[in-house]
């Protein structure tokens, strides 16, 4: 299956991730490439087969009700490129 | 005379506990190893007063006696661990400055036993590659090189710093991760020895997740004893994760002497590959042979779809990794690209994403994203997860009819040059990852364990799988292995 | 189990130029789960905490985070469903909902589209009495909550608050089953009633416990065909929810007999316009990639654990309004004020246990209700005790005190507190019975008033003034009845 360099856009738009239109090409290619060597598992049979949700079964573990963590801002945002009056920061949005 | 550094875990235990040196000294000796081995390029941070505080207290523990096998080992840590206040980026540009308020519970276990962390080792960034090249760092390199030839190798990857650092003597024993074949590959690279746990074996809270599904850590030693000792430390349940397993941790050091006699083992004929080099073919017939001498029935078995494990594993795995990475947006931590007048948040998070993933990781968010995009969902990741079932299926099938463990080759080939593989096409690559991923997509352990040189004078390396959480017997093999081979050669020592 | 009859209210209709348009409406309900702590992390989920304090390295998505699941919000999640009428699925799993925005840290939203906890279920909503649309919940599933992105801190910046991020949600999705704004708000709050019932949601839409996307399609009158719809978003008041969701079909039903389409997306309603308008954040089309998280297992729980939440889960309103018509023989508009909240059922229970129940709704409704609205009180703060009440209206029954001074005595309780027979007691406050005394009180104003004697026998209806008289100098403490008899004995009428 062929990735046309539309398509490669659209999904690096969807990953957020930015291409240059130069680099669609290639890229494209690249992924053509991929999807290409993926394209043996069109060979395998997997009617009536589910598919694997937990490949170690095991019961879900559950917590209880509990306040455990949190209350400390200043460690929350010790690593932030910008923060102020104890928010993130980031370019306005626009809802 | 040996130096301190080059010991193994289980020498140095018993030379910590017979008093015959120090944990201050052993880690010194290390940390000078280090010092001496930047061109090898392994360590992107080092610890070297943390090291030495961590020595000083495994020397208190060590003389009132109670002490751990672990207390007093210098050990280095693959990137991708969370380490509390100690830079910690996953080899990426994006988590740049990153340093953790908390500690992965895999290295807070090694902590508490009162192993030494010498440092941050190299890998490729975000666990995604087999070649330790796509590094913020650079490229880390094999101490192992071809005879006659001094262009430098690639330790494998993406544990590749864990495994040279092992092999090149800067540390006793490293922590990797295994998402389809990342501590085994460079093991068989370097002449050491890498454990790909059962899953659900070793917690994964607060490791840098690639494909949550798949990723394991995972000790790389010098010896199977050690890896076993390592094994143990890392090993158990932990609540914070919700995909650990409640099992109990057995010694696994006391397995290794069992031997193999009137074990069967298995050969899964569908790991022939067609143009599989001739010497990777005698290298497994072997060990084949070593394990038939010590007892063991050996026997041929079929796993129909191994087949499709590459495949699908280059479908899931992307397909984890590209939701997983969605977290790295320049908001809360890490790199934030500068943006010009009158931009918003979504050329925030594309410059950013942009300039702080390298080519791979792009590539594998991008494809990632494309598979589970609206209208492929079905055809390639659902797919994919159904191929899983069926090839975890055919390993259940084969336990069950009283097969203990398999041996197959550990990797294609020996260790490549740096930069000649998968240049123009990606897939290349990937294809290293070939005789261990099904372990990865079965959940089931994984050992690699040195067995030979090739024609060149590099390390090659042969795999033991194991049954779900019996990583005890397959040490047990992978101990007949090694006592068999008798490997012990060592990279000569020319980056000092 | 009670069933009442009802009959179907009639769709709102909107009338166009050729031809009338009805207005076809589901409601995607989040309900904030009441935990303390959140889904997946163990950080607070207390309202109005300073910035970012209720969040741990979970919720901000910190590198090699995991999550663990909360097994109070399983149990709010099974006895919501169960409430529901639901039937609740024994496994269930959860899915990544993948997109990007600020409040969003992990670039995803754990929540469940494959596999939903609960399934179809339904909610009987009553337009006015005797009308009643029946609801089907489509299915409930769990969710974590996003952060808040605050915009007019800052003029070139939004700033980022986390926490509510991670907080459960119940995402409680109807089919497009309701016809009218009204019947919207009433359907979000019969489901509000249910789960404070339940307890597993405090339904304060105020701070946005309690929010709604609402999704509106037009088709021409009868019609059986699903219109193309919009969704207005995050809408967390009744009035505003009927105000958008009348302009938003009146704005479709105006494109489409313009020859137009409409065009499905999100839109939000401002309240100050009253108007909606198309979100541009949203604009571009989504595609979440929803795929099972790999950090979770599927959710397991079994048939006897179900069990046991559903013993545990308390009469809901429909069943306990049957019954207090049945029981009680109140009306049924009594009954729905009574049941409104858990707390004032069972207030009104206790006043009603082994009285007159008509009286004791009257009582309850009219006066205690009346005068906590007026303090601007629940039922929780009353300073009058449904045992204090319930001594009142025994008093009254055994005709000690007449219904003037009973209000005097709920008065006095309401304010100093203390035993109303006590009270009536101390205060002499007892009604007169005695024939001899009531015969003297009333001949007495009989002779003082001889011209009224004269009328009152032209015009009997005169005598009600005798009435007012004697109650007047026996300081309301005689019985009326027989203040009334001995007037018209005398007067001979």
């Amino acid at each position: 299956m062929a990735i046309t360099p539309d398509e490669a856009a659209k999904v690096a738009h969807l990953a957020r991730i930015e291409v240059a239109d130069s680099d669609l090409e290639g890229i494209a290619s690249e992924l053509s490439s991929i999807l290409g060597f993926m394209e043996q598992l069109n060979e395998v049979d997997i009617e009536g087969v589910e598919p694997m949700s937990a490949v170690t079964p095991m019961l879900l573990k559950r917590r209880s009700d509990n306040v455990t963590s949190g209350g400390d801002s200043v460690k929350v945002l010790s690593n932030a490129p910008e923060n102020r009056q104890g928010f993130f920061v980031v370019p306005k949005v626009v809802e | 005379m040996r130096e301190l550094n080059q010991l193994s875990i289980s020498e140095a235990r018993d030379g910590l506990r017979s008093r015959e040196f120090s944990a201050v000294e052993l880690a010194n000796s290390c940390l000078a190893a280090v010092d001496n081995a930047a061109e090898l390029n392994l360590f992107c941070e080092t610890t070297a007063e943390l090291a030495l505080d961590a020595a000083r207290m495994a020397d208190v523990r060590i003389s009132s006696g109670d002490a751990p096998s672990m207390c007093g080992i210098p050990v280095g840590i693959k990137d991708l661990f969370c380490t509390a206040g100690v830079s910690t980026q996953a080899a990426s540009k994006i988590l740049q400055g990153f340093k953790p308020e908390y500690e992965s519970t895999v290295t807070a276990r090694l902590t508490d036993a009162g192993a030494t962390m010498l440092g941050k080792l190299n890998m490729d960034e975000f666990a995604m590659g087999s070649s330790t090249e796509h590094s913020v760092y650079g490229p880390a390199v094999n101490p192992w090189r071809a005879k006659g030839c001094d262009r430098k190798r690639s330790p494998g990857g993406s544990s590749g710093g864990s495994a040279a650092a092992v092999a090149a003597d800067l540390c006793l024993g490293a922590l990797g991760t295994d998402t389809g074949g990342s501590i085994r590959q460079p093991a068989a690279f370097t002449g050491t020895v890498g454990v790909k746990p059962t899953y659900g074996r070793c917690s994964r809270w607060g490791i840098i997740a690639f494909a949550s599904s798949l990723d394991q850590a995972g000790p790389l030693t010098k010896s199977v004893r050690d890896a076993a000792i390592m094994l143990e430390a890392i090993s158990g349940h932990d609540p914070k994760d919700s995909t650990s397993a409640n099992h109990e941790v057995p010694n696994f050091e006391s397995f290794l002497e069992r031997g193999v006699a009137g074990k069967k083992i298995g050969i899964p004929r569908e790991f022939r590959l067609d143009a599989m080099p001739s010497e990777i073919e005698t290298l497994w017939s072997d060990g084949a042979k070593m394990l038939r001498s010590q007892g063991a029935e050996i026997v041929d078995v079929s796993l129909p779809h191994t087949k499709y494990a590459l495949p699908a594993y280059y479908v899931i795995a992307p397909a984890e990794a590209s939701s997983n990475l969605a977290r790295y947006d320049g908001v809360r931590y890490g790199y934030r690209a500068r943006l010009r007048d009158g931009e918003g948040i979504v050329e925030l998070y594309k410059r950013t994403r942009a300039e702080g993933f390298g080519q791979e990781v792009k590539r594998r968010v991008m494809i990632g994203t494309y598979v589970l995009s609206q209208g492929f969902y079905e055809a390639y990741y659902r797919r994919a997860q159904k191929v899983r079932s069926l090839i975890k299926r055919d390993f259940e099938k084969i336990f069950a009819e009283g097969v203990e463990a398999l041996l197959t080759p550990a990797t294609p080939s020996s260790a490549f040059e740096i930069g000649s593989v998968g240049k123009s096409d990606p897939v290349e690559m990937y294809l290293n990852d070939v005789f261990t991923v099904t372990v990865n997509l079965a959940g089931l352990p994984g050992i690699s364990v040195p067995a030979g040189l090739d024609r060149q004078g590099l390390p090659l390396g042969l795999q033991i799988i194991g049954r779900p959480w019996d990583e005890g017997e397959m040490l047990a093999c992978a101990y007949a292995i090694e006592d068999a081979a008798g490997f012990s050669a060592k990279p000569d020592r020319w980056w000092i | 189990m009670h069933r009442m009859n009802f009959r179907e209210p009639e769709p709102k209709t909107i009338a166009g130029a050729r031809g009338d348009w009805e207005m076809v409406i589901g409601l995607e309900v989040h309900a904030q789960v009441s935990s303390k702590s959140k889904l997946f992390s163990g950080s607070s989920t207390e309202f109005g905490a300073e910035p970012n304090s209720n969040v741990d390295f979970v919720d901000a998505a910190m590198p090699g985070m995991l999550p663990v699941i909360n097994e109070f919000c399983v149990e709010q999640a099974v006895r919501t469903g169960l409430g529901l009428k639901a039937k609740i699925n024994l496994r269930s799993e959860f899915d990544r909902k993948n997109y990007f925005y600020p409040d969003l840290p992990q670039g995803y939203q754990i929540s469940q589209l494959y596999h939903p906890i609960v399934g179809e279920g339904e909610v009987t909503v009553e337009t006015r009495q005797g009308f009643a649309r029946r609801v089907r919940i489509e299915h409930l599933h769990l969710e974590q909550d996003a952060g808040k992105s605050l915009h007019d801190l800052d003029p070139n910046c939004s700033y980022v608050d986390l926490n509510r991020t991670g907080v459960a949600l119940m995402e409680i999705v109807s089919y497009p089953d309701i016809r009218s704004p009204e019947e919207a708000a009433a359907y979000i709050l019969k489901l509000r009633q249910i789960l404070r019932f339940l307890g597993t949601c405090d339904g304060n839409m105020q701070n946005g416990n309690l929010r709604a996307d609402v999704n509106v399609s037009v088709r021409p009158k009868g019609s059986s065909n699903l219109g193309i719809r919009c969704e207005i978003k995050n809408m967390n008041s009744t009035k505003f929810i009927q105000q958008a969701i009348d302009y938003e079909a009146r704005r479709q039903v105006a494109i489409l007999e313009d020859g137009g389409k409409v065009v499905q997306e999100t839109r939000l309603y401002d309240a100050s316009s009253g108007t909606t308008r198309s979100m541009r954040s949203k604009e571009e089309a989504h595609d979440y990639r929803y795929f099972p998280c790999p950090d979770l297992l599927p959710l397991e729980i079994s048939k006897e654990w179900v069990d046991s939440v559903a013993a545990g889960i308390p009469e809901l309103p429909d069943e306990k309004k049957a019954r207090f018509i049945r029981e009680f023989g109140v009306t049924p508009y009594d009954a729905d004020v009574l049941t409104a909240e858990a707390d004032n059922a069972a207030y009104f229970e206790d006043v009603a246990a082994g009285r007159d129940g008509k009286t004791a709704a009257n009582w309850v409704i009219n006066e205690l209700f009346g005068r906590l609205n007026k303090d601007g009180k629940s039922v929780s703060e009353s300073p009058v005790s449904a045992s204090q009440l319930g001594a009142i209206l025994d008093l009254l029954a055994a005709k000690d005190i007449s219904g003037k001074i009973a209000k005097e005595v709920f008065e006095i309780v309401w304010n100093e507190g203390g035993d109303p027979a006590m009270i009536v007691e101390e205060r002499g406050l007892k009604q007169v019975t005695d024939e001899r005394a009531i015969r003297s009180a009333v001949e007495m104003v009989l002779e003082a008033n001889p011209d009224q004697v004269e009328r009152a026998r032209a015009n009997p209806k005169v005598a009600g003034w005798f009435v007012g008289q004697v109650m007047k100098s026996t300081g309301g403490k005689a019985n009326p009845a027989q203040v009334n008899a001995i007037v018209r004995e005398l007067l001979e009428l």
